[in-house]
């Protein structure tokens, strides 16, 4: 099973995943906890509890060898299995190869002009993201990345070859506010972001709002300072925190006000930033 | 109470709805073309339809005037000169709609406005064009008023055009309707993307895909880029010509009278074609040897139609009912391919039949009658349009759709479309849209349309109304334009609310 990643699901046709119309692939498992996370069911892989089992309506979920055996063509797709997984998991995943992704792909086209492999975190796979780019760059295909920085992509100099670029997650610039945002550490997300954009190889720098949790003004500044005068190359999104599919504290916060977003939209642009997208 | 003193006491129709729907009562007191018993019984049945086109044609159906030699030559008959500027030229044509017949007392057509007027912007500011612009399509929306008056634009950028769609997105009318003939190897993509952000704000323009429709017909005159033009719905038709009539086969009622796939195949379906098509010639007969219109028109006198770029138009309507009934559950149209192998067949079976009959007064078609995929109109249920597939059962992936599109369209040359509702965010992301209708016309997709799925302005069959007019009307007041009762009746009968909102 070398090469073989857990698909959670795939996206045909995905309007906010990269320019163009995309097919986007969410991978499995991630190696941080966003308290915002709107797909928590992707966090871990699962344990073999065996809980989502007993509650599957559809009978589409079995047990064997201590893993969970998922029956897509009985799923009907009700989601109680992940409402009732204290894991972080999901039993609707398929170990897939390159190949098999890429055959499901290759059927989207001619009306794709890419895909984007998100997650969970898909960096945890970097040797099946290598294989799939290099399939769908064979037929003219685009290949974007949605991380979220935590791990070193100078490391993957193979990968970046065949990557059209990386949107890059940074969700906050403070290590504290991070590390009480996510579980983990800020300092490989700097990293990647010096690295990314000296290669040119940012597609998008996403920031999310939520009033209290992530301080958006902070990592503006941060990310200016440490860009400096490749600050006005990168497409920035500001995106407003939606509660939907969240679970935790922030499961009923507000989104932040049109005045808050407009605001750090002035701010970016003060601080260099020319290409801002609202979302 | 009669039929005429219903319309008479209506309180829900305007003045001038009450003198159309007076004058059809009346043409309908007549009954000079003669029809076959073959064509009574299935008529009879409800399973071959003259669309409600009037017993007695004195006009033809669809008239596709060529607005761009009457902006180069002005009329006679109306005693208007050629215009020399923009507002000779908008006055002129407000002129020549209000004096063009169609089978709504309205014209269908309202010419390739980027072409006609683009030459005469000369040096004027936009902002003196604009508030021209909007002025010119307001009076088409108050005074046209039916959803089915079309214009269309492209496939080239032009000046005219980009200021075309500033105006209309600021309007927000529901007539006219626009289509760009789009070519992605002539349209820029910028271009492309400003149709799209007028689409998403006023559900205008639908796309043709040009690079299958511009040999259509042959152009009217040498200089002339393509002989086609988008009308009505999405009728494609000649430039300065048009259609004589539409009539139909309804599938779905035509299945009723089936009780096995190949009684239907073998004799029900060649048999009611058949008697579709006699009638239709004797249809067009009527119309061109008694009726007089082709001899007395000034549209004619003027070169601005000619009687040889008329064609008839064979419709089919209610494939997924009609597949429904002959397969029973669980073959479901667009996702089945038992159901959509027997779809294909049906079509190929029925186009060569209509290309295989020798059609009056046909030039154009070859000697034959144009097959269209018919969309119906009012509250018909049972009958999906043409070969739609039904709201409710489209396939989960989108390109499946596309996909099963492009097969069905292949058959049409006469027009055939589908619709899709799509998320406010696609505003954001223009070229994803963009990059679908590119994919979907390289596999042959003839056209399509897209509305904002919480957009006031609507597509019902094809035409564009406002949610707000239909639910007036169905409140039981009287509306402006008479495609929102056609709409309020369709939207319920086919749950339009209800389609899968695609991107
Ligand atoms: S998905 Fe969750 S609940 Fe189900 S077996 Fe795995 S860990 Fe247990
Ligand atoms: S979503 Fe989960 S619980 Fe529901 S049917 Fe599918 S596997 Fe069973």
């Amino acid at each position: 099973m070398a090469c073989r990643a857990p698909v959670n699901r795939i996206i045909p046709f995905s309007l906010v995943d990269g320019p163009g119309a995309r097919c986007s692939v969410f991978l499995q498992g991630c190696n941080i906890a966003c308290t915002y996370c709107h797909n928590p069911e992707t966090q871990r892989l699962c344990v073999g509890c065996g809980v989502c089992v007993e509650s599957c309506p559809a009978g589409a979920l079995s047990r064997a060898d201590g893993s969970v055996i998922w029956d897509r063509t009985a799923c009907v797709a009700c989601d109680t299995c992940i409402e009732v997984c204290e894991h972080r998991a999901s039993p609707r995943i398929a170990w897939q190869t390159p190949e098999e992704i890429f055959g499901i792909v290759r059927g989207y086209a001619p009306f794709i002009r890419g895909i984007t492999v998100s997650g969970g975190e898909c960096m945890l796979y970097p040797g099946f993201l290598r294989e799939l780019f290099s399939l769908c760059k064979a037929v003219g295909l685009g290949t974007l990345i949605d991380s979220n920085g935590t791990i070193d992509f100078a490391a993957h100099e193979d990968l970046l070859a065949v990557s059209d670029g990386i949107m890059l997650d940074v969700k906050a610039w403070d290590p504290d506010v991070f590390s009480k945002l996510t579980g983990g550490d800020v300092a490989p997300v700097k990293r990647n972001l010096a690295f990314l954009a000296e290669r040119g190889r940012i597609e998008e720098l996403r920031v999310v709002v939520i009033d209290g949790w992530t301080d958006p003004e902070d990592t503006l500044a941060g990310m200016a300072g440490l860009l400096g005068e490749r600050t006005g190359a990168q497409r920035l999104r500001l995106t407003k925190f939606r509660r939907f599919g969240v679970r935790g504290p922030l499961a009923d916060a507000p989104s932040p006000t049109d005045e808050r977003m407009a605001a750090l939209v002035r701010l970016a642009e003060r601080l260099g930033f020319a290409d801002i997208v609202l979302s | 109470m009669s039929e005429f003193m219903d319309i008479i006491t209506a309180d829900n129709l305007t003045y001038k709805q009450k003198v159309l729907k007076l004058a059809q009562a009346a043409e309908n007191s007549e009954h000079p073309i003669p029809t076959t018993p073959a064509f009574d019984r299935f008529f009879s049945r409800d399973a071959i339809c003259d669309m409600h086109e009037g017993n007695a044609p004195y006009r033809a159906r669809y008239i596709c005037v060529d607005f761009q030699k009457f902006a180069r030559q002005g009329s006679d008959f109306l005693r208007l000169d050629a215009p020399e500027n923009l507002d000779d030229l908008l006055f002129n044509l407000e002129v020549l709609y209000e004096n063009i017949p169609s089978v709504t007392g309205r014209p269908v057509y309202c010419g390739q406005l980027d072409k006609i007027i683009d030459p005469f912007l000369g040096d004027l500011s936009d902002e003196e064009i604009l508030p021209r612009l909007k002025r010119f399509l307001n009076f088409i929306d108050r005074t046209v008023a039916s959803g089915y008056c079309h214009a269309n634009i492209g496939p080239e950028e032009t000046r005219a055009g980009r200021l075309l769609l500033e105006a209309d997105a600021e309007v927000q009318n529901a007539v006219p309707n626009f289509t760009i003939k789009y070519d992605p190897a002539i349209t820029s993509d910028d271009f492309a993307r400003l149709c799209l952000k007028t689409a998403m704000r006023c559900a205008n323009p639908a796309f043709a895909n040009h690079r299958l429709l511009k040999d259509t017909y042959p152009v009217p005159e040498a200089g002339y880029p393509d002989g086609y033009t988008i009308v009505s719905c999405y009728n494609v038709l000649p430039v300065r010509g048009g259609a004589y009539c539409l009539d139909r086969v309804k599938l779905s009622r035509l299945a009723d009278m089936a009780g096995s796939v190949d009684e239907f195949m073998d004799k029900l379906l060649p048999e009611a074609t058949a008697a579709l098509l006699e009638y239709m010639n004797a249809r067009v007969t009527f119309l061109v040897e008694k009726s007089s219109f082709f001899q007395s028109s000034f549209l004619v006198r003027e070169g601005l139609i000619e009687r040889e770029r008329f064609c008839g138009m064979f419709g089919v309507i209610g494939m997924h009912e009609c597949i429904e009934k002959l397969l029973g559950p669980g073959h479901t149209y667009g996702t089945d391919d038992e159901a959509n192998d027997l779809a294909d067949a049906i079509m190929g079976k029925v186009t060569a039949q209509v290309l295989d009959f020798p059609a009056v007064y046909s030039e154009i078609g070859g000697d034959h009658y144009l097959m269209h995929a018919q969309a119906g109109f009012g509250d018909q249920l049972e009958s999906t349009p043409g070969v739609r597939i039904r709201v409710g059962d489209e396939p989960e992936v989108f390109y499946d759709h596309l996909r099963h599109s492009a097969r069905m369209h292949r058959f049409f040359t006469a027009g055939v479309s589908d619709i899709f509702p799509v998320e406010p965010t696609a505003a954001g992301n223009l070229d994803a849209l963009l990059d679908v209708i590119k994919g979907a016309f390289a596999i042959d997709d003839k056209y399509l349309s897209f509305y904002p799925s919480d957009s006031d302005l609507v597509r019902i069959t094809g035409f564009l109304v406002k949610r707000s007019e239909m639910e007036k009307f169905a409140a039981g007041k009287a509306v402006l334009a008479d495609t929102s009762h056609d709409g309020e009746g369709n939207w319920r009968a086919n749950a339009l609310g209800d389609r899968k909102v695609r991107l």
